[in-house]
């Protein structure tokens, strides 16, 4: 009897320990940058309500992100990203699925600096496509900050800038990803 | 037999992660760009403009086209609205502009209680409203007499009931109610009641076919005065909207086009006009 509930006790405490190798934020924060190098316009947004989960025990990654959260300076300019380029109506959100390649070399419940690198498939305006970029992930207290930047292009996704907006539109976009991620208690 | 359970368990949960944070909690969503614009053609849009933003608006009216060359087709002879409309909040706009058309200021504030929306607290359509008036400043036909101020003024009153069917068609009906303090007939009334009807039909991501008719229930006679009605097509262009018709009527503000449109699509005395609409950005909205 002692026996069982010996080993049934450590299956508890292996469930529960399980629960503290995953991280997620709902506040995260992505950037991007598309402006044409000395155009006077920038094309210029931040999201700061990315949904991002992290495994920390096999290094996997995942975000959401709702395309209608991207806040722009100029309101005409969030419309026609919306309406004309990401048509929003019919691909609301943009998704990462992949994982940290070096996941091994990385010690959560040491604090300091982590290169990283990152391997994965983004879903964008109805496209995937193959990512692979490099960061860096911070340990600080219990907290774990995820930061990553990447290029795409927009053709790759079927987003298409007109020629007359040629020389104000860039054709590819500079991504910045930077989450702050805390510990998901199971409930 | 246990830590076989305990991995199970592991691989089980390694499947979709952004799954362990539950179910998204469901959002109220606006229905936006139901027009390119905020007016039809003539008529107010169920649309409204961003907050903190002006939009400059240029309307022409041309002369008749079958006039022929000697007036080349109604080229010769242009009427023109000049106004500027703001955004105060979401649903909340006003403006004002300056007709050469008797020379005819007007102002207006629209407000939309209810948006349609989609998602959590979902609503079929927008119902807004508009107060507009409007003040004729050309000279007085006789100064002998006494003239009041009064007789120059003129108010409007319209709902407007418009609901976005799908990316490509957009429907609104907006029931008004024009007051004039001096009619130029005796047999007029001082109170026109109209129903406009307007919609814009999409083809590309940039261009739409657009169409605003009003019906007016009284105050119309034959001969006298005709229901207006424009057609056209809408072109969106980075930041500019070009709006291309062909209209029965050369007024501009909602007392010129609905009481006093003089012309008649039977007889095809229609001219051609357009409207530019540019939006500026004035107050920057925060970022980070």
């Amino acid at each position: 009897m002692k026996k069982i509930i010996f080993l049934f006790s450590i299956v508890l405490i292996v469930a529960n320990t399980n629960a503290q190798d995953k991280y997620f934020t709902k506040t995260g924060k992505i950037s991007f940058d598309a402006t044409v190098p000395k155009s006077p316009e920038n094309i210029v947004a931040v999201n700061k309500a990315t949904t991002m989960v992290l495994d920390t025990k096999t290094g996997e990654m995942q975000f959401v992100v709702q395309m209608k959260g991207f806040e722009f300076e100029r309101a005409l300019m969030q419309e026609h990203f919306n309406e004309n380029y990401v048509e929003t109506t019919k691909f609301p959100k943009a998704e990462f699925k992949g994982g940290i390649q070096n996941n091994e070399k990385i010690v959560y419940t040491k604090d300091g600096s982590y290169a990283t690198h990152v391997k994965g498939k983004l879903t964008m305006h109805g496209v995937t496509n193959d990512v692979e970029t490099d960061g860096k992930i911070t340990v600080s207290g219990g907290k774990i900050s995820t930061s990553a930047s990447f290029s795409a292009l927009f053709a790759d996704y079927n987003i298409i800038i007109p020629s007359v907006v040629g020389d104000k539109v860039a054709k590819s976009v500079k991504i910045n990803v930077e989450c702050a991620l805390e510990a998901l208690k199971k409930n | 037999m246990f830590l076989s359970f305990v991995f199970i368990s592991n691989h089980l949960l390694a499947q979709d992660l952004l799954s362990l944070l539950g179910e998204e909690k469901p959002q109220k969503e606006l229905v936006t760009n139901a027009f390119k614009s905020t007016r039809v053609i003539n008529a107010h849009s169920m649309e409204f403009l961003s907050p903190g933003t002006m939009d400059f608006r240029i309307l022409h009216r041309f002369g008749q086209m079958n006039q022929g060359y000697s007036n080349f087709f109604g080229l010769d002879q242009a009427s023109m609205r000049m106004g500027f409309d703001f955004g105060i909040a979401k649903s909340i706009m006003f403006g004002f502009g300056r007709s050469t058309y008797k020379k005819e200021l007007d102002a207006y504030l629209k407000f939309a209680p209810i948006r349609q929306a989609t998602g959590y607290h979902s609503f079929p359509f927008t119902v807004a409203t508009v107060a507009g008036v409007t003040m004729n400043t050309s000279p007085w036909a006789d100064p002998t007499i006494k003239n009041y101020t009064s007789s120059r003024m003129a108010y409007y009153f319209q709902a407007i009931i418009g609901r976005k069917f799908s990316e490509a068609v957009t429907l609104q009906l907006s029931p008004t109610m024009i007051h004039t303090n001096l009619v130029p007939i005796q047999t007029q009334p001082n109170d026109v009641y109209a129903v406009g009807f307007g919609g814009r039909i999409k083809f590309t991501k940039r261009m739409a076919f657009t169409w605003d008719y009003s019906y007016l229930v009284n105050g119309r006679y034959d001969s006298l005065n005709y229901n207006p009605l424009s057609i056209g097509i809408d072109i969106e262009t980075g930041g500019h909207v070009f709006q291309l018709h062909f209209s029965n009527s050369t007024g501009m503000n909602e007392r010129a086009f609905v009481t006093e449109t003089t012309n008649n699509w039977g007889k095809a005395e229609i001219r051609f006009g357009f409207n530019l609409s540019r939006v500026f950005q004035i107050k920057k909205n925060k970022m980070l």
